[in-house]
């Protein structure tokens, strides 16, 4: 009886990772992605867990969740700050361009 | 024992479903956030010691032991999701997204 | 040295929870890493300046349950809030900023996660005293700091 219910909710869980995968597909900014994939990782660190009890073996599931949580967790750090970078990266470039059409824009007009 | 891991279970799978839902349907970026960073952990915080309490019905030393790892993963994820959320605002805020207000399009 | 001593046990806790072995051989292992780690890393956990002590302890755990009990409160308001037909009516997000009594940066760092977690509401940066929050709702706004923070000051803050 017990298993049914654990498959049960292990199917439920897996229909709201594929809901939650609507808005990492379809998600309109950068932000949206970063963020269904955290909730998706969440999810699946919990069916691990579920998995493990069908299985009857939790012992080796629960350490398998542990590693996918803490993955979990440094791929969103390591998403939101890879953006950060690039934004600085962005504007740095930015700057660099500006500068030499500046350059570029005295030498013409120098002469004349 | 089993049904008390089974109704916080079911709660769990109730929070997940509302988490779900309010990343589906709030209008902007940081109200999803707030549906995705408290109902997410609460949810997996639920769920998880419902499977704790379950794997405790056969009592041995070894399956308290497992539960205590599997409290673990619990007490991780409430330190992880809010740090995790706050990493988010701030990117956003950074890369310019804009919040919604009250009367615009939703986005 | 009180830092090392207290990071030593604590990391001796977690090897033994985590290898669940209790041979010799393990436990020599799991001995001489945990010396290694909070011999050169105690830092990270404590810092010199506040080493830790019981009393912050105990008043962490009187604050866990109230904590607790937000949180709860959070998910009923948030699962109303997402299952209301005219959800857009409801919600009146906006940024706000407000300054803060507590000086250690501990307590700040419970703030802030406190915040995240309980009704409505979101921290986006700390700043030295500056919070800057973001609120769903107005009246989550206007809750805060108010009780979280006096009760974090009296848990941590001594």
């Amino acid at each position: 009886m017990m298993d049914t219910f654990i498959l049960a909710a292990a199917v439920i869980l897996l229909l709201l990772i594929l809901a939650s995968l609507a808005r990492v597909v379809g998600g309109p900014t950068i932000g949206d992605r970063i963020l269904g994939g955290n909730v998706v990782g969440t999810k699946t660190t919990v069916l691990l867990l579920l998995i493990g009890i069908l299985y009857s073996d939790l012992g080796m599931f629960v350490d398998i969740a542990i590693a996918y949580a803490l993955l979990n967790f440094i791929a969103t750090l390591g998403a939101t700050k890879f953006f950060l970078r690039r934004r600085n990266t962005d504007e740095v470039l930015d700057e660099i361009f500006h500068q030499q059409e500046d350059a570029v824009d005295t030498t013409k007009g120098g002469p004349s | 024992m089993t049904l008390v891991a089974m109704l916080l279970i079911l709660a769990g799978l109730f929070f997940f479903a509302i988490g779900v839902l309010g990343i589906l349907r709030f209008p902007d970026f940081y109200s999803r956030l707030h549906a995705a960073g408290k109902s997410d952990s609460l949810a997996s915080v639920l769920v998880i010691v419902g499977v704790a309490l379950y794997n405790l019905h056969d009592f041995s030393f070894a399956n308290v032991l497992v539960s205590l790892k599997i409290l673990l993963i619990a007490v991780f994820i409430y330190v992880a999701s809010p740090t995790a959320t706050h990493a988010l605002t701030r990117t956003a805020l950074v890369l310019g997204i804009e919040p919604w207000e009250k009367g615009k399009k939703r986005r | 040295m009180k830092a090392k001593l207290v990071t030593f046990v604590i990391l001796l806790i977690f090897w033994i929870i985590m290898s669940g072995m209790f041979d010799g051989f393990h436990l020599t292992l799991g001995v001489l890493c945990c010396l290694l780690v909070a011999f050169f890393s105690n830092h990270l956990l404590f810092t010199e300046a506040h080493p830790p002590s019981l009393r912050g302890c105990l008043g962490f755990v009187v604050y866990l349950p109230y904590l607790f009990w937000q949180i709860i409160i959070a998910n009923i308001q948030v699962a109303f809030i997402v299952l209301h037909p005219r959800m857009l009516d409801k919600i009146d997000p906006h940024l706000f900023r407000f300054d803060t009594v507590l000086k250690r940066p501990l307590s700040k760092v419970a703030l802030a996660q406190s915040i995240t977690l309980t009704p409505g509401t979101i921290t986006v940066d700390v700043h030295d005293e500056q919070f800057t929050v973001y609120a769903l709702t107005k009246d989550a706004a206007d809750a805060l700091p108010g009780e979280m923070e006096q009760r974090v000051a009296r848990a941590l803050e001594r």
